[in-house]
């Protein structure tokens, strides 16, 4: 495991609201996995600290490491990445972390996330792209509306089936992701990789295992308040 | 280690409460788990104590309800920084399953195993001494069963993935072996209060 780091802040979008993109130049990097995570320390002046981990949405092959910051109103690390951080400015950061929830880039996976969840999922299409292997992976995402979504154009290029929960999409009504929807991307050997707030990685996981998909086969990674 | 972050002044008020790099998550209690929530019958669980012991038990659910009742009252710290203050879980002690299967000499782990196949390994000593329970109560009722119920492992002075959810089997063991997540990049004693999260902490 890699200790405490710095990295520069090279690039600040805001593509969706309520959240943050930050591009980072991390120095003396070490290669992450798709799936993998960073954790992000705050330091005052007297010493005090705060620090929470984040995805990364980029590609190993990347030059900088993306993270996808979701910002919570009562977060005390989220509204500072949200609202002050510049490009230039100095972090402290810790990774890339996680041995689990990480895609290998050779053998099948069936991609669900909901909301912010797409976050490492994207990770992992990304790397898909960079080895040319898109053909690997079977891409499910849910949220409020598409507009929310983060990454929606390049997961909708993808091929992503996607379903808005607060809104029609095309000729679909608002309505949560259904077993119906995951059948058609089902196949043999695939490892099922569900992300998301603690109430969608717990339904979607349901409805793969009640389908038949082996419960060892389904890695999950859940974020977020109860 | 960087300075202080450029306009970063953080929380005024501190509860003495909590370990370095965790904040409070007040009435909310997160759920984390790496594997979709197992259903388990509480007819069908049971709890097994192995390895390096003189006399192997088993408890089924009725037998384990009628050993002495411990309770805990206080503080749980998970690694993804969470806190949560004055919890109340009632069980029975892990002391008393030892006292009946009898470590052996050579017996300085513990290997913890769910019936989803999750493992987390602790030293013998951080779950003796009144440190660590088997329980299925929380504030009054039944666990639930995305917080571990029926039944879980709590050992709160450690990080929360050390109290490993839907526990069936504490394997005693001469040698420290990394369970799921020691496996995966984290500690292998996770002492909040030492920040003990990460391998090589």
């Amino acid at each position: 495991m890699t200790g405490w780091g710095t990295a520069t802040v090279a690039g600040v979008r805001r593509p969706v609201p309520q959240a943050v993109e930050l591009r980072l130049d991390v120095h003396d990097r070490v290669q992450h996995l798709p799936g993998q995570h960073y954790v992000v320390r705050l330091t005052a002046e007297d010493g005090y600290t705060a620090q929470r981990s984040y995805s990364v949405a980029s590609a190993p092959g990347d030059p900088l490491v993306e993270l996808f910051v979701e910002r919570l109103d009562d977060g005390e690390v989220s509204t500072f990445l949200a609202d002050v951080v510049e490009p230039g400015d100095i972090l402290e950061v810790r990774g890339p972390i996680g041995g689990w929830f990480v895609w290998d880039g050779a053998d099948p996976a069936l991609l669900v996330g909901g909301g912010t969840g797409v976050v490492p999922l994207v990770a992992m299409l990304r790397t898909a792209r960079e080895l040319g292997r898109t053909d690997l992976l079977r891409i499910a995402a849910s949220t409020r509306t598409l507009a929310g979504l983060p990454y929606a154009d390049e997961l909708l290029a993808a091929g992503a089936l996607v379903v808005a929960t607060r809104e029609a999409h095309g000729i679909r009504p608002p309505g949560r992701l259904t077993a119906a929807d995951l059948v058609p991307l089902w196949e043999p050997g695939q490892t099922a990789y569900v992300c998301g707030s603690s109430g969608f990685a717990e339904s979607a996981s349901r409805l793969l295992v009640d389908l038949g998909f082996p419960a060892a086969d389904v890695r999950v990674e859940r974020f977020g308040p109860s | 280690m960087a300075g202080p972050t450029r306009g970063f002044l953080g929380r005024r008020r501190r509860d003495p409460r909590l370990p370095p790099g965790q904040y409070d998550a007040g009435r909310d209690w997160p759920v984390l788990t790496a594997e979709p929530t197992p259903r388990i019958a509480p007819e069908t669980w049971s709890i097994t104590v192995d390895g390096r012991v003189e006399s192997p038990t088993t408890w089924t659910w009725d037998e384990a309800h009628r050993l002495p009742r411990s309770e805990y009252r206080g503080d749980i710290h998970c690694v993804t920084t969470w806190s949560k203050f004055d919890t109340w879980f009632a069980g029975v002690s892990v002391d008393t399953l030892l006292e009946a299967a009898r470590p052996t000499a050579e017996a300085h782990f513990v290997m913890a195993t769910s019936k989803t196949g999750y493992t987390t390994n602790l030293p013998l000593e951080d779950v003796t001494g009144g440190k660590a329970w088997v329980v299925w109560e929380y504030d009054g009722g039944p666990l639930p069963i995305e917080h571990g119920g029926p039944v879980r492992l709590l050992v709160p002075h450690l990080y929360f993935w050390k109290s490993a959810k839907w526990v069936t089997r504490l394997t005693l063991l001469q040698r420290d072996q990394p369970g799921f997540w020691e496996q995966n990049g984290y500690h292998d004693r996770g002492d909040p209060w030492r920040e003990q999260r990460y391998q090589g902490d």
